[in-house]
């Protein structure tokens, strides 16, 4: 499985990439495969504020809930609507789906995230593989 | 090396695990066991059996043979359905109970012969299972011998099933009707056991094969391939446990227990209290007399969230009256549903409750069960 080198990771396995000041933010490949079929998402509202390394929604498979932590701090300014009706676009393309949008508020806390090559290691050994 | 041999994980394997690893099942740990979750996809695997057929690896699950002079009495003693009933090739749902009225464990009850009867268990009670039915059969003259590691045991199961087998059998499968079974030439193998049963509330078949690697490897890849003109797909225990909630049967651990009776658990019509003394008639008695303080329903979730085992359920008026046993989307029926115990009082059909779903109260309503009922055959 390949994660995009442009990508930041967090151990929880959530994507972001970095745009400007804003970011989108997703889940991996990884992260789909584990849950299985992606039934629900539940996001914030746009507007609201996340917290790096705090729970900002949830998503839940036909088998499991995950909760989602946020890889960044900011105000979500956009959110993606089509996961709504259509979840198991994340399971067919998890790195193409991007949940919502984020005004950073602060860059530096991306760099902290894991690059794709740590991440890619991580997932081998959580994995067992 | 196989890619089993790599992976020590110290958990129970059926003779398919390495089969189930080749063809990228992803598997869990299940009551000990290293068993596949799903192949291709919870959903997709959930509708074949729906509507075509798929094949579960069901080897876990375990078997006890009693067999003797006085295995009839044995088996009225230590279960609750009344076997005097059954005739040689017939089974039928039945269970262990403790003398609370409470549940040992749910069984399968073969009759093979006069003097022999197959009990088909759940694999994470094995043990408990094997020990409990020695101990209650001791005062009986017969055995109780636990031949759970010789057979591998699949499950063929959906509508297109039948189409399948017939495809690997001389038995003629038409005539064996549901809880019925017989014995055949199935792949090549003579005498196999195949009974027209299964957990998915689908009509389907369960075979009784050697549990040596070498045939077990070959019998399932033969399904699959007679499958393949059907759309056969190879399933796991999730997509186990989705059917058998639609169809609302229990799950051990779940549904029944150690502490939840008969009644309770909605299971009082396998329970055949004029047939004579059993273990745990009494204490049921006396529970009937008594009435009951909670009953299983069936819930659907009428907005947004999804009931999950052991979430909290509440009455509108905001008091906690229950928690839900098993709980997930259903792909067939494509709602929410949920198995709950609440009060009597609340299990009126149309009854609405509210589900705690990480904090937030999701309204549902009690429905008429099972979720999914298979539709009637046409000939």
């Amino acid at each position: 499985m390949a994660f995009p080198a442009d990508y930041r990771y967090t151990k929880e396995h959530e994507w972001i990439k970095v745009d400007g000041n804003q970011a989108t933010i997703g889940i991996t490949d990884y992260a789909q495969n584990s849950l299985g079929d992606i039934v629900f998402v539940e996001l914030p509202k746009v507007g609201e504020e996340l917290t790096a390394g705090k729970t900002f929604g949830s998503v839940e498979s036909v088998k499991a809930v995950s909760e989602l932590y946020a890889p960044a701090s900011g105000k979500v300014v956009a959110i993606n609507e089509s996961l709504a009706t259509a979840p198991e676009k994340i399971n067919s393309d998890a790195h193409g789906s991007w949940m919502l949008r984020i005004q950073l508020k602060d860059a530096g806390e991306v760099s902290k995230l894991l690059s794709s090559d740590d991440y890619d290691k991580y997932v081998k050994e959580e994995g067992g593989q | 090396m196989s890619p089993t041999a790599e992976v020590n994980t110290g958990l129970r394997k059926t003779a398919l695990n390495a089969v189930h690893r080749k063809m990228g099942a992803k598997m869990v740990d299940f009551g000990g066991w290293d068993m596949p979750v799903e192949y291709s996809g919870l959903i997709a695997e959930h509708m074949a059996v729906r509507t075509g057929v798929g094949v579960f690896d069901v080897s876990h699950m375990g078997d006890i043979l009693i067999r003797g002079p006085q295995s009839l009495p044995a088996v009225q003693h230590i279960s609750m359905n009344d076997a005097s009933k059954l005739q040689p090739g017939q089974a039928h749902y039945s269970a262990l109970l403790y003398p609370e009225g409470t549940f040992v464990d749910d069984v399968i009850v073969h009759k093979l012969g006069d003097n022999d009867y197959l009990l088909v268990i759940n694999a994470g009670t094995r043990e408990k299972d094997v020990n409990w039915v020695r101990q209650n059969v001791r005062e009986f003259r017969c055995h109780a011998d636990n031949l759970s590691d010789y057979y591998t045991q699949l499950a063929i199961q959906g509508p297109k099933a039948v189409d399948v087998l017939r495809k690997l059998t001389n038995v003629d499968l038409t005539p064996i009707k549901n809880y019925w079974f017989t014995y055949g030439t199935v792949c090549g193998l003579p005498n196999t056991m195949i009974a027209r049963t299964g957990y998915t509330g689908e009509d389907g078949f369960e075979i009784y094969i050697p549990s040596d690697e070498p045939t077990s490897e070959r019998v399932w890849y033969e399904v699959l391939g007679a499958g393949r003109e059907f759309g056969i797909l190879p399933c796991g225990l999730g997509a186990r446990n989705t059917l058998r909630l639609e169809s609302k049967m229990a799950l051990y651990g779940h549904e029944i227990s150690d502490t939840i009776n008969v009644w309770e658990a909605d299971l009082g019509r396998y329970c055949k209290m004029e047939k004579g003394n059993f273990i745990g008639r009494e204490a049921l008695e006396k529970a009937k007399t008594a009435g009951l303080k909670r009953i299983l329903v069936g819930l659907e979730m009428i907005e947004r969230g999804i009931g999950r085992d052991s979430y909290k359920v509440f009455s509108e008026a905001g008091e906690q009256i229950g928690e839900i046993t098993s709980g997930s989307p259903a792909p067939f029926l494509k709602k929410n549903i949920a198995l709950a115990y609440v009060p009597p009082e609340y299990s009126q059909i149309g009854t609405i409750v509210l589900v705690e779903v990480r904090s937030q109260k999701v309204k549902a309503q009690v429905v008429s069960t099972p979720f999914y009922k298979r539709p009637k055959k046409e000939k």
